[in-house]
């Protein structure tokens, strides 16, 4: 909060930038409303709502009981009624409870009625694995809710996308699934005036190229993009150039700057902390083969995701559950069979 | 006046026969409009009361406009829920079809007593409270038949239509619940002194996510009406066997509730008004029993006799039909003669079979339509067909 003002760049956890999202989309648009466990008085389980509720006051961040399919329920109606509300899952493996109200209440409505009824809604909170919280804690959902047509999935990596792309679903019309990652939230930024702006929003369904390369392409969302840009330091001391995309957006995905990419470097890597199975990669894959970059791949396409197991505790072994730097290093090798 | 203008179309009516016609001159000419009571009062059925110290009045006032009215829309939704069957059976209509016949009194007296800005949701036996919150006969139908007519444009079907305040029609049995709550929530918000009226079955009333709504709207004090129309049997399961306590009114256990009579209209009007009057004064909500029946089977897959008697809904058929229940009682009370109901009826046969020609001959939705309305306000986008060639153009 001491940021906003100030007009040089500043470096922003990716929590405060979340923050300020809300905060100004609270003040531009007095229908918005923030609702979760947690939200107001203990000024958010990760601590990202922290603030609101003494400047906004009860009626705008609602603490809820612990009921999910209720208050998705609940935020759901007071989206179908004219409000826009923010609802907060304390992590997403509790979206679970809820997902009927996200995928048949939410995601479905506009189309089923014709568009007649609009869903304002965004669903956030964060997702993915965290650190020793186990197997029930530690749940990807990029690929279930990006299976849904209705929705949109969002996955922002650093704090430019955390605040650009909170606003541009606070603000869109349709129900957004908003995923953010624990391990994330302390991670300072760098964040341009522009994008200190209380204006400042990211298209969503845009990805972006986050570093520029000739000989390999390295797409990934979320905390993997940082492993895939200090796996590209890495290689780069060996000659090997990586292009880094940061998905941003998972649906829609953004496929036109993947193949683009594609067509240039010849190579792809996907990098994810979900499943191998029916993920984010195997999506990638289905969608370079059908297009036009496919006769541009030099060698199949790699996927690097996190293990087929549920995550385990001991640190050893969750350490070996999900996708390190030394995964992505190797991989890159084996595609362009260096 | 009105009497005056039946007497000149009786008069031209010479396909009656002989001894009809001379009857009918005689009965109309005998009477005229200062005859007819323009308005009584009716005792009403007790409601069960839970956690509340006064309950709605046992008398209820009804005018003939009002009489009239509600004969109307009950018969309406009870014609249009008959030809539905005609058309199901006719394969005219597909997949799911709810018929709400024998529930007539709840939506008639439901809408009695709110009013059009407040807001309701339901679940999927919902054709009745699209008619009453507004939307045609001819766009219902044309719905169910999956016409671009039709109030979705064909997208949606028996279980999605949606108009101003009115949220549907949802299928997955108790999700409209903490829907109902939401929108209750945003009345509360808005400041506006409306409330939602949240309709769910007896079937629904086991669901978990109701008694999370339930805690929610009573910690919040939101202005919802939950009512549960029970109407005996959760598909093909009578109440008895599913659920360990049936007095439904009950369930919301620190919400008040009331019992009430669903097939009188007037008794649902005086409930409905009394528990919107509740949530209006900011109160918090309050749960309703609407005791009910419904003739057909849970839907038109099941015929409705293997889990309940022919008996038993015959017996309800003859004693406690809601719209021969408001006729007689209107006239036995001199407020409309036998003709002006025989009257209406033709009129409404009329409607519901033009609706239903609408319904039969009106094109299906155009393929061009086939991905619109994924988004609300959204720029156009490209969405895979069955197969990678296949790319299809989505507008909202």
């Amino acid at each position: 909060n001491e940021q906003k003002g100030q007009k040089t760049p500043a470096t922003v956890t990716v929590r405060d930038a979340l923050n300020q999202a809300m905060d100004e989309e609270l003040e531009r648009d007095e229908r918005v409303f923030l609702l979760g466990e947690e939200v107001a008085q203990y000024d958010g389980a990760y601590k990202v709502s922290r603030g609101l509720w003494k400047k906004y006051g009860d009626k705008r961040i609602i603490d809820t009981p612990i009921s999910e399919m209720g208050f998705a329920g609940i935020a759901v109606g007071a989206a179908m009624a004219g409000l826009r509300p923010i609802c907060e899952f304390m992590t997403f493996n509790f979206s679970m409870q809820a997902i009927d109200q996200v995928i048949n209440s939410a995601a479905k409505t506009c189309y089923m009625s014709a568009g007649l009824q609009a869903v304002p809604i965004v669903f956030r909170g964060p997702n993915g694995a965290s650190a020793g919280v186990a197997a029930q804690h530690s749940q990807c959902f990029a690929a279930w809710y990006a299976h849904c047509p209705g929705l949109k999935v969002v996955s922002p990596w650093n704090s430019e996308d955390a605040k650009g792309l909170l606003k541009s679903s606070i603000r869109d019309d349709n129900p957004v699934v908003f995923l953010e990652n624990e391990l994330l939230y302390g991670v300072p930024f760098e964040m341009s005036e522009e994008a200190q702006s209380k204006d400042f929003t990211i298209p969503i369904g845009k990805a972006k190229v986050e570093r520029a390369g000739s000989h390999i392409t390295l797409v990934s969302h979320s905390r993997y993009v940082g492993h895939c840009l200090d796996a590209a330091a890495v290689l780069a001391k060996e000659g090997i150039e990586c292009e880094v995309i940061n998905l941003r957006t998972i649906r829609p995905m953004d496929v036109e700057s993947i193949e683009a990419s594609v067509m240039k470097t010849n190579h792809l890597v996907t990098v994810e902390g979900g499943w191998p199975q029916f993920g984010v990669g195997a999506e990638i894959c289905a969608r370079i083969m059908e297009g036009s970059a496919f006769n541009y791949l030099d060698s199949p396409v790699t996927r690097v995701t996190g293990v087929d197991i549920p995550m385990p505790y001991a640190k050893i072994l969750e350490d070996h559950s999900l996708p390190q730097i030394k995964d992505i290093i190797f991989s890159v090798k084996k595609t362009l069979n260096v | 006046m009105r009497n005056a203008i039946t007497v000149c179309f009786r008069l031209k009516i010479d396909t009656l026969p002989k001894k009809n016609q001379t009857l009918s001159l005689k009965v109309v000419v005998s009477r005229s409009f200062a005859d007819f009571t323009p308005q009584a009062t009716f005792d009403i059925k007790k409601c069960d009361l839970h956690r509340l110290e006064e309950g709605p009045p046992l008398k209820a006032e009804l005018t003939r406009d009002q009489g009239l009215q509600y004969y109307r829309t009950m018969q309406t939704v009870r014609r249009m829920e008959l030809k539905a069957d005609q058309l199901y059976k006719q394969k005219i209509i597909r997949g799911f079809c709810h018929l709400y016949d024998g529930q007539e009194a709840c939506a008639a007296g439901i809408e009695a007593s709110i009013n059009p800005t407040d807001h309701l949701i339901t679940a999927y036996r919902a054709h009745g409270y699209t008619y009453t919150r507004g939307v045609s006969i001819k766009e219902i139908l044309a719905e169910l038949t999956g016409r671009k007519g039709g109030v979705a444009k064909g997208k949606g079907g028996s279980m999605h239509m949606y108009a101003p305040h009115f949220y549907g029609g949802n299928g997955i049995v108790g999700a409209q619940v903490p829907l109902g709550a939401g929108i209750a929530l945003a009345c509360q918000y808005q400041g506006n002194n409306q409330l939602c009226v949240t309709l769910y079955g007896d079937g629904a009333a086991n669901q978990g996510q109701l008694f999370e709504s339930f805690n929610m709207a009573a910690l919040w004090k939101l202005p919802c009406i939950f009512i549960c129309e029970n109407n005996k049997y959760g598909m093909g399961t009578s109440v008895e066997r599913a659920s360990a306590s049936i007095d439904y009114y009950k369930r919301g256990d620190f919400i008040p509730g009331i019992r009430v009579d669903g097939m009188d209209v007037l008794c649902v009007r005086e409930a409905t008004k009394f528990a919107a009057d509740h949530c209006r004064s900011g109160k918090g909500p309050i749960v309703m029993e609407l005791q009910t029946y419904r003739y057909h089977g849970h839907s038109m897959s099941d015929p409705g006799v293997s889990y309940r008697t022919r008996e038993e809904i015959q017996e309800v058929r003859t004693k406690s039909d809601p719209i021969s229940m408001l006729k007689e009682r209107m006239l036995s009370n001199n407020m409309a003669s036998v003709e002006e109901f025989k009257e209406i009826d033709v009129d409404i046969r009329k409607q519901v079979e033009e609706a239903a020609q609408f319904a039969t001959s009106d094109p299906e939705p155009p393929l061009e339509d086939l991905c619109n309305h994924i988004f609300y306000n959204n720029p156009p986008l490209e969405v895979r067909g069955t197969n990678p060639w296949s790319k299809l153009k989505s507008v909202s």
